[in-house]
């Protein structure tokens, strides 16, 4: 399967040149961007591990595919998802966010269902990558970073 | 232009002391409603009507009724006035303009002080703005146009349970318009049919479906079978994409504890988001916006019925009073309107809803129906829904006209793709995206519109049989309600 997370998961896995376009979007906002990995891919999982921190002062969006690149190198089997942080009044948060790299293999999710009184459910949605320990989640493909880097 | 203006006689008339108390009956200008060198406070809640009098009924006149009507006035004169600071409580009619282009109509300015009303009740606004008043036999129609709400007083109600930012976080969607579906036919289906319909267009990239106004819980469908077969719809399209997914439940019933018990039900099974019809009522659409506070959960509001007085411009209420009003009231999602789609709508009106809904601070714009600056206070954002006869095709005119923070429904849009309602989803997800990505590369999306469908179609063949059925699909009608302004008329500075 493929996770839908994101604004662009309907698309073709985005280019770099794609990629850059948006991110230079992001900036030119004044929104600080953020590059993010994480291999648990629950839908309700909000905090993918940050790689570094945001970076707020930049011009060029060379700067964040300089980044991506390199976490790409270390991260390049997980998902990997590119932010831009407005922190205008009465917004102060997410503004665009979209995946940028992701598993060559995604086994998708288990829906357990716990019956209960009367005919309801109580559902609990269970992603098969986290069966396996961290780090040992997702083959890490040097390929698949290769391919996206272009 | 001013030939068609007749000029007002708009001298002060309020009589004072003991003329103004002698028993009988006395003009309405001469009471103290019709103050034209009132300067209005910053506290006051000011009100813009739209004015018919009958034949030979002085405007002036009628204007100040409509104050003493919806304020403290009487037919006559009554001495237990002196019992109270009459004159703090007395709306006051303080100009009048003749309506451009519409003869035998006035634009009425009323003040009405803050302590007229009860602290966070629109009940209680509602009653005396659009009470009685619009009854009033001396005129032939009346129209709630547009109120400045002053911030004292927008303070004191709780505003949108969970608001635009917060719904994002929590569906964890930024970027693009959020996409529904209606699901239909409306009435008839068996809810394990119902099901299969919200299962199919989540899975096919939707957000949301939504139950329609009507639905509630009918011979063909009981209500908790709906709430049991949508929600299994919704966590297997949750599981089947990795996204967060929800089907606005409509609670709506009979009585309030008929519906406390079904929003009960819904939470029970984890549902993020219900629904209620603006035709509980004010009182009601508070009650469940508390509750939706209480449980975080996201509140859709269906304006059914409000085309019965929104969409006559001489008699009613403006929609963008509405959506005032239920931004104070607290709900997360109201319908406002299309442009594009088959309910009316002019697109400078429908600008002026969203920014009643989306703004922090709403400048006055009398292109837009705005006649009044509206600071908002930080109260939270109201998400706009687009809903009725639009499609895919329509993608570019959509983003150009309502921007990204909207739920754009696509009901017929979706259900109605020939390879089935996931198709159909997906091709609205994809035409999105597409013209999302395209808008923030810096193409013009608004002329290439067609194109960028065109090209995301070729990796989509649910968009290219969309483009090729609802190619010619447009609903363009004239509107009924249009701005009426001339920038320059005013007749009483």
């Amino acid at each position: 399967m493929r996770i839908t997370q994101g604004c662009f998961s309907f698309l073709p896995d985005l280019t770099d040149d794609q990629i850059r376009a948006q991110v230079q979007y992001c900036i030119d906002h004044g929104w600080a961007v953020n590059i993010e990995f994480t291999d648990d891919p629950h839908p309700r999982n909000t905090y993918w591990e940050m790689w570094g921190l945001p970076m707020f002062d930049i011009q060029d969006a060379a700067a964040v595919m300089m980044e991506l690149a390199d976490c790409r190198k270390v991260y390049g089997g997980l998902y990997i998802r590119i932010s831009g942080f407005d922190s205008s009044p009465g917004w102060e948060s997410v503004k665009l966010s979209f995946i940028v790299n992701r598993p060559q293999e995604e086994p998708g999710f288990h829906l357990a269902r716990q019956e209960t009184s009367g005919r309801n459910l109580r559902y609990t949605t269970h992603p098969y990558a986290t069966d396996l320990p961290e780090g040992q989640r997702y083959a890490v493909s040097s390929a698949n970073s290769s391919k996206n880097s272009r | 232009m001013n030939a068609i203006l007749q000029t007002l006689e708009t001298k002060p008339a309020t009589l004072k002391g003991k003329d103004r108390y002698k028993s009988g009956v006395l003009e309405y200008k001469k009471m103290g409603y019709w103050e034209p060198d009132y300067q209005p406070k910053d506290t006051d809640i000011i009100v813009l009507f739209r004015v018919t009098p009958q034949d030979g009924v002085d405007p002036i006149e009628a204007s100040a009724a409509v104050a003493g009507e919806s304020s403290t006035a009487t037919w006559t004169v009554v001495w237990t006035d002196r019992l109270t600071a009459c004159e703090k409580y007395r709306a006051k009619c303080y100009r009048v303009d003749p309506v451009a282009n519409a003869p035998g109509s006035y634009f009425a300015y009323i003040a009405y002080d803050l302590d007229l009303f009860e602290p966070g009740s629109i009940a209680n606004l509602t009653a005396s703005i659009i009470g009685n008043v619009f009854g009033f036999k001396p005129l032939k129609a009346l129209r709630l146009e547009d109120m400045r709400l002053p911030v004292a007083y927008v303070k004191t109600f709780d505003g949108p349970a969970t608001g635009i930012v917060v719904e994002r976080e929590r569906l964890d969607k930024f970027g693009r318009p959020l996409l529904g579906a209606t699901v239909k036919p409306k009435l008839g289906l068996s809810g394990r049919n119902y099901g299969r319909v919200v299962y199919e267009a989540l899975k096919g990239g939707l957000d949301f479906t939504k139950d329609d106004e009507n639905i509630n819980s009918q011979p063909f469908m009981h209500w908790r079978d709906r709430f049991l077969y949508c929600m299994e719809a919704v966590n297997r399209a949750q599981a089947a994409t990795g996204e967060v997914k929800g089907t606005y439940l409509n609670v709506t019933a009979a009585t309030m504890e008929d519906m406390y018990e079904r929003a009960e039900f819904a939470k029970e099974l984890g549902t993020i988001i219900v629904m209620i019809d603006l035709v509980i009522g004010y009182t009601a659409i508070q009650s469940m916006a508390k509750w939706a506070r209480r449980n975080n959960m996201i509140l859709h509001l269906h304006r059914a019925g409000h085309g019965t007085y929104t969409r006559q411009k001489n008699h009613g209420v403006s929609f963008r009073v509405i959506a005032k009003w239920m931004r104070l009231a607290g709900v997360d999602h109201i319908h406002a309107g299309t442009v594009v789609g088959k309910l009316e709508g002019d697109p400078n009106m429908i600008r002026g809803y969203y920014d009643v809904c989306r703004e922090g601070f709403v400048p006055q714009k009398l292109e837009n129906g705005i006649f009044f600056d509206q600071d908002w206070a930080s109260l939270r954002k109201l998400m706009p829904v687009a809903s009725g006869g639009i499609h895919a095709g329509q993608m570019h005119q959509l983003l150009d006209h309502l921007g990204d923070d909207v739920v754009l429904q696509f009901g017929g849009g979706t259900i109605g793709h020939p390879m089935g309602i996931a198709a159909g989803a997906t091709a609205n997800r994809v035409a999105l995206e597409a013209m999302i990505l395209a808008r923030n590369e810096g193409r013009d999306f608004l002329a290439e519109g067609p194109d960028i469908l065109q090209e995301a179609a070729k990796h989509c063949l649910p968009l290219k049989q969309a483009l090729e059925i609802w190619k010619d699909v447009t609903f363009d009608y004239a509107s009924t309600d249009t701005p009426d302004f001339v920038p320059t008329a005013d007749f009483t500075a």
